[in-house]
């Protein structure tokens, strides 16, 4: 976790995928309207949220991320009908591998964020932050 | 990856102030000597503008002059800018697909101007994630696809046949699909229309004649579209044909389509504003029994002379919790109707029950004339529908507050009451699935963009003209049939085309043919093949519509994304994490 919130608090660090039509637009323009959330979430940007490998999830988790949020198209999505079942099979799948490392399934959250959920996609990132706090620092992986 | 595998990259980064917008919060030169020490990094620069003109041939005489392979610029959105850059790599001969641009506004400066240091060292993280997604990143082509010039015109109105003939005059064959046994849609039943009492029946004609005069235009009725393969610029068509007896399955190779398929006019539930009642028609139905009248001379209803109209305007339409678009053509054929009215017979009273009357741009002149010739106009309340009785004359009297005038209610006694209905969709829910066509919440098709893309849609090659799109006169929906011409021939007329190449990739080594994949693309675009080695599933990059969504599908991590592959994320991730230096 880092520190620099500057209230001494520790903040963790959360990466979030974003889908390039709907819900990144939506990211964006929570900056465009200057709504705060944690500097220790990055946002990386994929087509669909169907497109996300499970061990791209495992690997954040491995690699420094405190937890994971899926920013998915929901039933928006332009390409596939059944675009949030193939997203909740993704998650699924990525908690089984986190289960096997030790990493609890609450590090990994996905919600549907549109292209103008500005305000929604700010709250989800403040509440993942402070629910990650609650969790407490990660298991330090073993091997 | 471990970095010892990466191949050595020659990439320019250039991290931009935006005049502020981001060096106000982000130290853009920590950021600078933060990314300046990965090894692969040749050029790492602050820039005031990134976008601005002397930047980017900055840009470009540093891709030559240092032997660039691959960019990075850290600017605003994605959104904004990534076809800026994309053309900055290839004037300056970079394969395009070597750029990224990595968000430091939207996702960084400005959404933690709260927090300076913090947005400084996600910066560094961004554009770190950035430089490794350019690292491994592979010199793309656009996809090249050869087109076929013809288009199939689903729907033969007013629109489908005035876009048949624009396409064939270009050069482009046309086969013309409608689901009745006539074409000519609702314009061809109609007689006199505004603004200049061209009949639409014969209107219809000249279209259909001129078409006689086109071999390269093939006009099916009773038909209906019930199948598309295929990819961009060359579709398989499949044409349900029915006769009384039989049913018949054509095929046909087209590049693109125009789904011309108009739309319904509104029917009232019985008893809305008296509907049901002896003498409460519809605008459509008054319409025919107007264009009958010319004949005889006199307008009646059931034997009786008609002495008196009232027009209740907006059924159906601009409803708070229903239909609450309005319907464009209805308020200047009312205005139209009155006019023929008092052609026939002047001493006919007509009152006309408003809510604005929006005969707008030249209707306006055909609204000042029925107000010239005797039309009474009275705006009734948004919140207090006239209501209409039956007398015992068998008579009606429509009673309406003139919210101009007095609150009073006034009663008007007139022989006729027309209930001026708006259009709504038309029910085609075979052929919007079929098509994969986005509709709006009001049911009418729905383009990319009303201004700049108006008849395109997000599915490649299908085009949409006319009032399938929303309500409208003719005059508007043939003008864009005429516009889905232009883009059906900007699409087939070089004889190929060109497609974003980000598209889905199989590794043939590491495909086991286990058949995962084969079902999960709604798009056709995975099939198998058998090698020595056994089956093998494989993409067609000009099916495919680049979502990813069989990526992890598979089981062997043999598919990935262009642009988005697994050691392109991996390293992306990796890129997240790595701390800034000590200085």
């Amino acid at each position: 976790m880092s520190d620099h919130g500057g209230t001494g608090e520790p903040m963790p660090r959360i990466l979030v995928f974003s889908t390039n039509n709907i819900s990144d637009p939506g990211i964006d323009l929570a900056g465009s309207r200057h709504l705060h959330y944690p500097a220790t979430v990055s946002v990386l940007a994929v087509p669909c949220s169907s497109g996300i490998k499970p061990a791209w999830i495992l690997h954040a988790l491995e690699t420094g991320q405190d937890g994971v949020f899926i920013a998915s198209d929901g039933e928006e999505c332009a390409y596939l009908p059944d675009c949030a079942e193939r997203t909740a099979s993704i998650v699924t799948q990525a908690q089984a591998l986190m289960a096997e490392k030790g990493l609890e399934p609450q590090r990994l959250k996905m919600a549907a964020v549109c292209s103008v959920c500005a305000e929604p996609f700010a709250n989800y990132m403040r509440e993942f932050a402070a629910a990650l706090n609650e969790l407490g620092p990660r298991p330090v992986p073993v091997g | 990856m471990s970095e010892t595998e990466s191949p050595q990259r020659r990439i320019g980064v250039y991290i931009c102030h935006c005049g502020g917008n981001i060096s106000d919060y982000v130290d853009v030169e920590r950021v600078r000597e933060a990314i300046s020490a990965d090894p692969d990094v040749v050029v790492g620069k602050t820039t005031l503008f990134a976008c601005a003109d002397g930047t980017q041939h900055e840009m470009i005489d540093d891709i030559h002059a240092e032997g660039l392979d691959g960019l990075v610029v850290a600017s605003c959105s994605p959104k904004l800018h990534t076809t800026t850059f994309r053309g900055v790599s290839t004037r300056a001969d970079l394969n395009p697909y070597a750029y990224t641009q990595v968000n430091i506004r939207e996702q960084d400066s400005w959404a933690h101007t709260d927090d300076h240091e913090g947005a400084t060292q996600k910066a560094i993280a961004l554009v770190q994630a950035g430089i490794a997604k350019t690292r491994l990143s592979l010199p793309l082509e656009p996809l090249r696809v050869e087109t076929v010039p013809a288009t199939m015109v689903v729907g033969g109105g007013i629109t489908g046949l005035r876009t048949a003939i624009g396409l064939a005059d270009i050069g482009i064959a046309v086969t013309i699909v409608e689901r009745e046994a006539e074409v000519g849609g609702w314009v061809g039943r109609l007689g006199p229309m505004f603004p200049h009492n061209a009949s639409g029946r014969d209107q219809i004609s000249q279209l259909m004649a001129e078409i006689a005069r086109r071999p390269t235009i093939t006009v099916l009725t009773n038909a209906e579209l019930v199948g598309k393969t295929g990819s961009f610029g060359n579709y398989t068509a499949k044409v349900k044909l029915r006769t009384e007896t039989t049913e018949e399955l054509r095929q046909f190779q087209v590049g693109t389509f125009v789904i011309a398929t108009g739309a319904d006019v509104y029917s009232p539930e019985v008893g809305e504003l008296g509907y049901g009642i002896d003498g409460v028609v519809t605008i459509h139905e008054f319409g025919a029994l107007v264009d009958a009248a010319q004949g005889s001379g006199s307008l009646t209803w059931q034997g009786r002379k008609v002495r008196s109209v009232a027009y209740v305007y907006c059924v159906g339409n601009r409803q708070v919790g229903g239909n609450e678009y309005c319907s464009k053509f209805c308020c200047a054929a009312t205005v139209h109707a009155s006019i023929k009215v008092a052609d026939l017979d002047p001493s006919i009273r007509q009152f006309h029950l408003h809510r604005d009357v929006r005969a707008y741009g030249k209707y306006e002149l055909m609204y000042t004339e029925s107000r010239e010739r005797g039309s009474v106009y009275m705006r009734y309340p948004d919140d207090a529908l006239p209501s209409i009785e039956q007398m015992p004359d068998k008579r009606l009297a429509v009673t309406v507050t003139d919210a101009l005038t007095s609150q009073d209610e006034i009663t008007l006694p007139v022989d006729l009451v027309v209930l001026v209905t708006g259009m709504v969709p038309r029910d085609n829910d075979d052929l919007t699935t079929l098509l994969k066509l986005p509709t709006g919440d009001d049911g009418f098709y729905n383009e990319i963009h009303p201004k700049l893309r108006p008849v395109e849609t997000v599915v490649d090659g299908v085009l949409i003209a006319g009032a399938c799109q929303g309500p409208k006169p003719a005059t508007e929906a043939v003008s864009g049939g005429l516009a889905a011409v232009t883009q059906s021939a900007g699409i087939l007329k070089k004889g190929f085309a060109e497609l974003d190449p980000l598209v889905a990739t199989v590794t043939e080594s590491l495909c086991t043919g286990c058949g995962d994949c084969l079902t999960t693309c709604p798009y056709d675009a995975i099939s198998s093949y058998v090698c020595d080695e056994g089956q093998k599933a494989s993409i067609a990059a000009a099916s495919c519509k680049g979502c990813g969504g069989c990526v992890p599908v598979c089981p062997e991590d043999a598919i990935d994304l262009l642009g988005y592959t697994s050691a392109q994320m991996m390293a992306a991730i990796d890129g997240l994490s790595v701390k800034e230096p000590v200085a």
